[in-house]
This record gives C-alpha cells, structure tokens and sequence, in this order.
C-alpha cells in the first residue's frame, strides 16, 4: 500500500521539485511535504488518503473546468469542415481550409455558409442564431454580406469569399472571447495577490506551529488545508461561465472587467439614431407647394444625388418607390455641411436643406412644426424665390426600445437619458414615445461626453451603435455597443458588444452580469468560510490531514458546480419571449 | 523574434501558470512567456533560432500534454 501510495504521488513530488526551483510555494509542495511527514511519522493511512484524494479531486476539478470552458468549444465547433468551391460550373467539395478569398461557393438550404462573402446570386433566409442570438431568420439578397457558420434555411446562394480562416467574423468572435476569459478584474486581481501571500503565510505559521507544540502532525495537517484552492479558482470560474453563456447568446463581455463595471449601473445613457431607433431614415410625409408634387420629388432627389447622408438616402428612395426618372445629374451642387446642399437643375437654381437654413413663409412654417411635432425631421426644397416642398423623414423608433425602457425601470436603474444631435422637438416627440427618463437635443458628439461627466457620481453606462459615439464611450463607466455583428469599430471600442441589433438585449447583459456577479460573491464567500471552518478544526485537533484533504477538494468541486450554473442560466425563459433554451 | 502558440490540455490550477511561465522564460533565448489560465494557452515569444518542438518539449517535461501549437 506505501508502494502504491508513492506511485500515486510522484506526479506530484515532480511537480513539487519544479516548483523548488522556481520558488513558488504552489499546492503540489505543501502535499509532498505533508505526505513525506505522514510517512516519516508512520501514518502510511493518512498519507495514502491524502495522495488519493488530491489525485482524484485534480480529475474531477478537470472535467468541471472544461464544463464552465465549454461555451467556447461550442463556438468552435460550429465551423463547418467542408466547402461547394464552383470551378466553370462544376462543383467539388473541397476541404474548409483550402478555401480562399475570391473562391465561387455554392452553398444550398440547410448547408452552413463555410467563410465571409458577399452574394452574387440568390435571396435567401439565414439562420444567424448563432451569432447574434437572434432567433428570426434573416433575409439576405445579391451584395449582402454572409458570415461564415451561419446556416441557409430556405433558397441557395453564390457568393463570393471575401475572408477566411483566422479572419472570418466567427473566428474574431472566439477570439474576443478567448481573450475576454483571460483579462483579468479587479477581484481576481486582488484574489491572486491575495492568495500569492496567504499560502507563504500559512506554511511560516505551520513551521511556528511546529516549533512551539512539537507537534508535527499539526503543522503537516495545517500545510495540508493551505493552499486556498477554492478562493483562487472562484473569481475566474464564475466569469468564464458567465463570459461564455453570454456570447451564445450574442452577448460578448470583454472580460471579468466589464462585467463588474456592466453589474453596478445606476444610470444609462443611449445615441438615439441607430440605437433606440433604427437609423434608416424614410419619408413618412411629403407636401409641395405650386408646383406638382412628383417634380418636386424629382428635383429634391436629383438634387441629393450625389450626397451620402442617411436623409439624403430617404429622399432618393422615396423618390424611386413613387416610380420616377431620377438618373440625371444636378450640375455645380455645392455641400454646406450642416445645413444642406446647393444645385442648378434645367437652368433653375435650387436649395436643399433644414429648415434653419432655408427660409420658408408662415404658411410653410406652419407645417414643418406639424412635421416635427410628429417627431419627423424635415428637409426644405426651395428654388430662388420660394419652398417648393417639404419632406417629413422618420427615422422608426426599434421596436423593443420602449419595453426595454420599462425593463432597466424594473432592474432598479435610476435614470435614463438619451442624447442626441437632432432637434428639440424631434428628440422630446422620441423620448416621449419611448417613455425615457429625460434627453438633451441638439448636442456635438463631444458635448455628450461632458453631459455623462457631469454625472461621474453614477454608475454611468453610455449605449450606442458604436458609430461617432468613441468619445462618450470612453467617459461612461461602462459601455455598450448595439449591432456589433461584422462592425469591427464596435467590437473594438465598447465593454460590451451586442451582436444583434435587438435592444431588448441590453437588459439581459445587465442581468447576466448582476448574476456573474453574485456567484462570484458567493463563491469566495464560501472559500473563505472553508478555509476558516477548517483552520479553526485543524487547531482544535477536530480535522486529520485526510479530512482536511477531503474538505479542500470537495470546496473546489463545489465552486466550480456553482460556477456551473451560470452555464445553465436562461435569461430569455425569464420574460417569456421564447428564446431557445440552452 | 517570433511567437508560438501552445494548446495545452485545460490547466486546472493557477500554479500551474507561475510554474510554466517560470520555466519558459528561463529557458535561453525566450523573451517572454505568457499563459492564458482560461483558454489553456500559453504564448512564447523567443529568437527565430529556438525550434517550435522544443518549447514544446518543455511544457511537455512539465507534465502538461500540448495538443497543438502554433
């Protein structure tokens, strides 16, 4: 049996001997050492219990561990491994890593879409479920852009590889992912200084333990319970689960850090376009003045022609869905940022802009307020002497920014503000129909950040789409950035990316990380209450070396179970709203 | 300078860490030694001279089974 029990041990007297050389007093040493003593005094029982249990329990903790790791292998196991490469129309099935950009791939319904693409030809649905948690099928046509690992439901597709292998949208998600589980908190931080001094601490006061009582079998039990297994693996287990059960969900955290900074938010503010709305603009209402209505569409769209802002865009496709002729050119269009554009057409000349600029009568007057009472924004026609029309342009509020409002209400957040470069009468028509606390209209982007810093005794939290919004990010506590699927700006900048645009996300990331953060808390309070309870049995002589052994591993596997359950942690069943269960 | 990347069998405890970093970046001609607890990685930097397999003959006399490396 002492045979047995020295075989059993050697992994871990070798271990101990590295850690000789290197001088680090890890758990391997304190065992060697306990199990040496325990022989020396001939208590083979003891040693050969402690050398089992340590063995065992190192097993058992193994396999746990690669539970509370598994999200990740998940996500690289959605790669698919084979390929449709069309060569002159001929097929061929070709290994996943021998496609490369520029390859022709034909992927048919129910196939995975092997790399990133742009599609050439085909309408299909796509399942991105995956990735952004979404569980709709997405519609995609010829030019959009497809994600590698995503599956096709229904149609087929050609398309055209644009990155592949390390460069695919998946494998910079297990990335951020795999770096996100290593950046270490502040807890874990300190947890690890901590304990870098507890263990030396406890050996020096087995070593005096031994001096003053000459009991050997004291100090050896004492080495034995020293090292604070459970209190060093508490913190990072409970964010790994968490970190990975978030990004199935198409939440990415960016490590322990900002799930704590994520956790302790009193005060939200949000980017109103693109963020509690859509951010693509369309004409909701249209009235022209003297002239007919379809040649003021005609002129105000070939007018903007040339211009890239989101308005402009509006313009032109409500022009092209009433079905007209806007292919020629405007000539001299002059660009005034900020206020609109100036252009000859047909020898006339012609202005189009905001209302601030343009010049327009009582009459007109009159209803652009309608127009922004509606909470529309409004663009101006006008030729040399008069409004010929205006354009109402609504920019449609995301269907879950109110409900969501109310969610963050229920989850204790004191105030909700958002922040915008539009208009008064735009924003307040927004914030009313969304029910948020309070907003600022009118603002520069640069404006934001000191709005957030006059609130530097809050939690704050700043949610944008990541577009313009770097400055206010970086003031906020915490930040979250919505849509963050293939923007890399976003994935880059903000604590928090949500992969889909559905904004009813954002309080699920706010919850996962009130719950990461509570297993974390209960995990190292139970750590700490075990090392307490058995210190204070070992020095009343009421806990052997086996036992002591046994209650060490048992604390671990315990952490690590509760740790687990932030694996099985379904927020989506919570509210009801049919989220797949994972 | 060149970087290698090892895959090891998941690291279940963080002494695991000091006791890898401490030997790599002992060993001659490597600059710098990181391992990522969570992900089981551990990243070498080191002289272009230094062959791949030894790192990770190394890691392996440690007693940690490399699964890839890169």
């Amino acid at each position: 049996m002492s045979l047995l029990t020295l075989l059993a041990g050697v992994h871990i007297f070798k271990k101990a001997l590295i850690d000789i050389k290197y001088r680090i007093v890890g758990i391997d040493l304190l065992v060697s050492i306990a199990v040496i003593a325990a022989f020396i005094i001939g208590d083979y029982f003891e040693a050969a219990a402690v050398t089992y249990l340590f063995t065992i329990g190192h097993i058992l903790e193994k396999n746990s561990l690669e539970k509370t790791r598994s999200a990740l292998k998940t996500l690289m196991d959605l790669k698919p491994t084979t390929g449709r490469r069309l060569n002159e129309n001929v097929e061929e099935i070709i290994p996943f890593n021998q496609i490369k950009p520029g390859d022709v791939l034909l992927v048919k319904p129910g196939e995975k879409i092997p790399v990133d693409g742009i599609i050439l030809e085909g309408e299909v649905y796509i399942d991105e479920q995956m990735m952004t948690g979404e569980s709709m099928p997405v519609f995609k046509q010829v030019n959009e852009i497809v994600y590698g690992s995503t599956l096709l439901q229904s149609g087929y597709i050609k398309m055209k590889t644009t990155h592949v292998g390390e460069e695919t949208t998946l494998s910079r998600i297990i990335h951020m992912v795999e770096e996100a589980q290593d950046k270490k908190a502040k807890t874990e931080k300190f947890m690890d200084t901590f304990s870098k001094y507890y263990t030396p601490v406890i050996v020096l006061f087995a070593i005096i333990m031994s001096v003053v009582t000459k009991d050997i079998r004291l100090a050896v039990t004492i080495l034995v319970i020293a090292c604070p297994g459970a209190l060093v693996i508490a913190t990072p287990v409970s964010f790994v689960a968490g970190i990975g059960n978030a990004a199935k969900k198409g939440i990415l955290f960016k490590g322990g850090d900002s799930i704590e900074r994520l956790s302790k938010t009193s005060m939200v503010f949000f980017d109103k376009t693109g963020t509690l709305t859509e951010g693509r603009p369309v004409v909701t209402r249209f009235k022209s003045y003297g002239l007919d209505e379809d040649e003021v569409l005609r002129i105000a769209a070939i007018g903007e022609s040339y211009s890239e802002h989101p308005l402009s865009k509006a313009i032109i496709d409500y022009a092209v869905k009433h079905g007209l002729d806007i292919n020629d050119k405007p000539t001299d269009p002059n660009m005034i940022i900020g206020k609109g554009i100036t252009f000859r057409y047909n020898n006339s000349k012609y202005s189009i802009g905001n209302d601030t600029w343009i010049k327009a009568n009582d009459i007109v007057q009159k209803d652009i307020h309608t127009f922004m009472d509606l909470g529309l924004s409004t663009i101006l026609l006008a030729d040399e002497y008069s409004v010929l029309g205006i354009f109402g342009i609504e920019d449609q509020i995301r269907h879950h920014s109110k409900s969501m409002i109310l969610e963050l209400r229920t989850l204790g957040i004191k105030k909700t503000m958002m922040l915008t470069g539009d208009n008064e009468r735009v924003a307040k028509a927004v914030s009313e129909s969304i029910n948020i606390d309070d907003y600022r209209a009118s603002i520069f982007p640069e404006e934001k950040a000191e709005i957030i810093k006059q609130h530097a005794g809050e939690h704050t939290l700043f949610v944008g789409d990541g577009i313009n919004d770097a400055i206010a990010l970086t003031y906020a506590d915490a930040s979250v950035a919505i849509g963050g699927f293939g923007k890399d700006l976003a994935m880059e900048t903000a604590d928090v990316v949500l992969m889909s645009e559905d904004i009813s996300k954002l309080p699920e990331a706010i919850r996962i990380s009130r719950k990461v953060k509570s297993n974390m808390v209960q995990n190292i309070t139970f750590a700490l209450l075990v090392v307490l309870v058995l210190m204070t049995g070992v020095l009343f002589k009421k806990v052997s070396m086996s036992i002591g052994m046994l209650v060490h591993e048992l604390s671990v596997l315990l952490v690590l179970l509760n740790a687990m359950r932030l694996l099985k942690y379904n927020l989506g069943g919570q509210h009801g709203k049919g989220h797949k269960r994972y | 300078m060149e970087k290698t990347v090892l895959q090891l069998e998941t690291l279940t405890c963080p002494s695991c860490v000091r006791r890898i970093e401490g030997t790599l970046s002992k060993t001659a001609g490597v600059s710098n030694a990181t391992v990522k607890f969570n992900a089981s990685k551990v990243e070498v930097e080191h002289e272009s001279g230094i062959d791949k397999g030894h790192i990770t003959d190394i890691v392996t006399k440690l007693g940690y089974k490399v699964l890839s490396t890169k």
